[in-house]
């Protein structure tokens, strides 16, 4: 029975290779994903050494830019750090354990990844702002929140919570509670069964969500746009600094900058694709 | 080395898995807890390795009150259906855990891992990972895991459950070996009675979280405590309302004291053995005759036969265990 | 099983009150500081009320394209196969990689004053959904391609042998399938539509009443030191994303149900 053409490409071609709907679709697809992902950062990617490398380099190594990138490395690495121990802690209380509010506190993970950046730089403000109640008796302490740098990691700390939880704790499950048990009947405590066994069967699954929680650490720019008073040479993040020296002007450096965290973006891409089914395969060999 | 459970009680919200169980499991024997699933076993296997803790009762481990203590300390060796095998390990690395955890000398793990593999003929397999290894030889690296650091008991749950029936039957002699070798007190759970019939010393039945009833394989068959006992440990017909084994049932052409009238509906040749199936006043019952007497007696459907007993099974006159 | 997670428990929640809880509860409270009349006069005031109606209209546009283009793209990374296709898949994760402000220079530099190609999106609200296509790109990608890749192929064959074309396959078989995680992704599209900032903010120009998102318009309110009107705008984003949680999590039991 002839089967009649039509738009949605298929399985198995029938006769000598892709008919004209698949490569249509193809075609559709692709120019999507070139028109709204490829051609814009290739063309910067373009326009930034269009002046030549001398512009770009000398860009790059202006001290704002480079304290910039320490503020950055640094907010974002305390971000991860707290992140992987919070989410392990969570992932191995929610997958192993039963309590009272464990429903609860499952939904509240997902919270934050709904939460508009600029809502939660506003809400930190509330809370941890000069005048506001915590705030202020910090402030008493002599420890500033608001405007510094610990108020730009609890930003960045809210907006990326999820990640790491939520890759760990499918695995656990999967993986179930007899290699540990087995540990403890040979004699291993708690703490070494998590270390010996547990961590190396979650491994590349944590190793995805630390990645994408340091991608998102360090792509952040509504929270900390609202945290950190956008201090230049103080509290100024590479994000901060790309949209500041684009609004005056300075393409170059904005350019500059933008180029750096492109390519820091596709090694991100290449490690998320290959840890990504890494972590599903330890998912399914459970 | 024996286990004492003392009244043990354990529930799972409204479920009761036990409820007051208590066995005693001589030292060194090799003793099966035999029973329908959910009917309480594994609980109780979890229960005496620490893995589960009761709501009431008392564990003693070589005389030892074991219960407060966690699964780390009370010196079990514990196999577990799905073999629990440490994935990122190698076979070798997976027998050694136990050794290591207790920081012994390099040379001393190798040795006693050596050892260990070579019983359970492992040894080509040392250096693969569990991923590499069948079902079968999963079980037996889990064993030698176990046995490494010389518990005091050994706990199997359902140790051959994920295996098929060939290999599970190798595996069943296989234990039975092991532990006429090793000697150490070894508590197994099934839901299969052949498997507990031939491999155990003796079988505690347990359904519905109690025992119902202990004793030895030939015990448990020929005398059984009650009719789930009999049910379950062999093949059962009814006859006259009363329970009897198939093979114990003579097939007469005349009546006979004591004997019902019976139609034969169905003859199957199983082998050696025959199966007649028999309708006794529109009830159905089978009875099992060799093949000489189903020759002999020239059995054919439809024909009327006369049944009875060949000794009076009702209940015996031991207590349950 | 020994110790009881309860410790745990505590720590987790006191870390999550600090972090999360207690300050969105904050911004509620605040947003409510001058009593209901207040709130609503705030969320109602022209300006606030223009960015809710663009932020909420973009988004289901954005979420619609995203359905279609998204499945598309998941289609053809799944059923054909091609040269360069492990860039195409490597590529879609570009969006969660790439910091939002860089998107939004990205854009600008192709569709805006300077585009090469001659197209000026900036200061529009087309350039406003362009930037939010390019960040939700991948939900709905991500949540189809699995799926996808599941199918049973033979309930392909099985409607083939009983006379179903490719287009009635596709909507009568393979697409009912899919719509669970189609659902899915259009929702952490939306969700994350309604939210974006970053992104918008370049090409966008924010020009009150045109091309400014709620969260533009809240940054404003926050720097103009108006903070309880930010807080009731943000009380309203904060309702919409949390009936976009529950709802994604009706559609995953529907989807599960389905499996």
């Amino acid at each position: 029975m002839p089967e009649p053409t039509s738009p949605r490409g298929g399985r198995a071609g029938r006769g000598g290779g892709p008919g004209r709907a698949r490569l249509l679709l193809r075609a559709v697809a692709l120019g999507y994903l070139a028109a709204l992902l490829v051609l814009p950062v290739g063309l910067v990617l373009w326009r930034t050494f269009a002046g030549g490398l001398g512009p770009v380099l000398s860009s790059l190594a202006d001290h704002s830019v480079l304290h910039a990138f320490q503020i950055t490395a640094i907010v974002a690495v305390a971000a991860v750090v707290l992140n992987t121990f919070f989410g392990l802690g969570v992932a191995l209380l929610l997958a192993r354990h039963r309590f009272a509010g464990k429903r609860a506190l499952n939904a509240l993970i997902d919270l934050p990844v709904a939460v508009s950046p600029v809502v939660v730089g506003l809400a930190l403000i509330l809370v941890y702002g000069r005048f506001a109640p915590v705030g202020s008796w910090l402030e008493g302490l002599g420890f500033q929140v608001i405007f510094s740098l610990p108020g730009m990691i609890i930003a960045t700390v809210f907006v990326s919570l999820p990640l790491v939880v939520r890759e760990v704790q499918p695995v656990l499950v999967e993986i179930g509670i007899d290699q540990e048990q087995a540990a403890w009947t040979l004699g291993a405590g708690r703490f070494t069964t998590f270390r010996r066994i547990t961590l190396p069967a979650i491994r590349w699954a944590l190793a995805y969500g630390v990645v994408l929680t340091l991608a998102r650490a360090m792509g952040e720019f509504g929270a900390v746009a609202v945290v950190s008073g956008r201090l230049v040479d103080k509290t100024q993040t590479v994000t901060l600094l790309v949209e500041e020296r684009f609004q005056n002007f300075d393409q170059v450096t904005a350019y500059a900058t933008s180029c750096v965290m492109a390519v820091i973006a596709i090694l991100t891409m290449i490690a998320i694709n290959v840890l990504r089914p890494t972590s599903l395969a330890e998912k399914e060999s459970a | 080395m024996g286990i004492r459970a003392h009244n043990v009680c354990k529930s799972f919200g409204s479920f009761v898995a036990l409820d007051n169980v208590s066995v005693d499991i001589p030292s060194g024997s090799l003793t099966a807890l035999l029973g329908p699933s959910g009917g309480g076993k594994s609980t109780l296997l979890r229960v005496i390795a620490g893995l589960e803790v009761p709501d009431h009762g008392r564990i003693e481990i070589a005389g030892e009150d074991a219960t407060a203590l966690s699964p780390q300390s009370r010196g079990v060796g514990f196999v577990f259906q799905h073999y629990a095998a440490f994935k990122h390990l190698s076979v070798f690395r997976n027998v050694a855990f136990g050794l290591e955890i207790r920081k012994r000398p390099k040379d001393e793990i190798a040795k006693r891992v050596r050892e260990l593999l070579e019983l359970v003929h492992l040894d080509q397999f040392a250096d693969r990972l569990p991923s590499q290894l069948s079902g079968g030889q999963r079980q037996r690296m889990a064993l030698a895991r176990a046995l490494a650091v010389e518990p005091r008991v050994m706990l199997l749950d359902e140790p051959f459950g994920a295996l098929d029936a060939k290999v599970r039957k190798e595996l069943r002699e296989w234990l039975r070996r092991l532990h006429d070798e090793v000697h150490v007190t070894t508590v197994f759970v099934t839901h299969d009675q052949e498997e507990a019939m031939e491999v155990a010393d003796e079988i505690v039945v347990i359904n519905n979280g109690l025992v119902e009833q202990v004793g030895r394989p030939d015990q448990l068959y020929d005398r059984p405590a009650n009719d789930f006992v009999m049910g379950f440990l062999g093949p059962v017909t009814r006859i006259g309302g009363q329970m009897v084994r198939p093979h114990d049932i003579e097939v007469l052409r005349t009546p006979e004291d004591g004997s019902l009238r019976a139609t034969v509906t169905r003859i199957v040749r199983l082998g050696f053995e025959v199966r007649v199936d028999l309708s006794i006043d529109g009830e159905d019952a089978w009875a099992q005759v060799t093949r000489a007497q189903a020759s002999s007696d020239n059995l054919a459907e439809g024909e009327t036969v006369w049944v009875r007993p060949i000794r009076p099974t009702g209940h015996p006159l031991h207590a349950v265990g | 099983m020994g110790r009881g997670p309860g410790l745990g428990v505590g720590v987790a929640t006191l870390w999550l009150s600090l972090v999360v809880l207690i300050p969105l509860a904050a911004v509620t409270l605040r947003a409510g500081e001058n009593g209901w009349g207040g709130f609503w006069a705030a969320v109602t005031a022209p300006e606030a009320a223009s960015a809710l109606r663009l932020t909420l209209g973009a988004a289901v546009v954005v979420s619609i394209v995203d359905v279609v283009f998204g499945t598309l793209v998941a289609w053809v990374l799944v059923r054909d196969h091609f040269r360069g296709e492990r860039v195409v898949e490597v590529l879609i994760d570009l969006p969660f990689a790439l910091p939002t402000i860089v998107a939004g220079l990205v854009l600008l530099s192709l569709y805006g004053a300077t585009s090469p190609l001659g197209i000026h999106l900036a200061y529009t609200r087309a350039g406003v959904v362009m930037a939010l296509l390019f960040v939700t790109l991948p939900f709905v990608v991500r949540t189809v391609q699995p799926v996808l890749a599941e199918l049973d192929p033979e309930m392909e064959d099985a409607a083939a042998s009983l006379g179903a074309g490719r287009i009635t396959t596709f909507r009568r078989i393979v697409l009912p399938n899919l719509l669970p995680a189609i659902s899915a992704g259009a929702a952490l599209s939306f969700a994350r539509a309604i939210s974006e900032f970053g992104s918008t903010v370049l090409i966008s120009g924010n020009l009150p009443f045109k091309t400014q998102v709620a969260a533009v318009h809240i940054f404003g309110q926050i720097e103009t030191d108006n903070v309880t009107g930010a807080a009731a705008v943000s009380t309203v984003l904060l309702v919409v994303a949390l009936l976009v949680l529950v709802a994604l999590d009706l559609l995953s039991r529907w989807g599960a149900k389905r499996a």
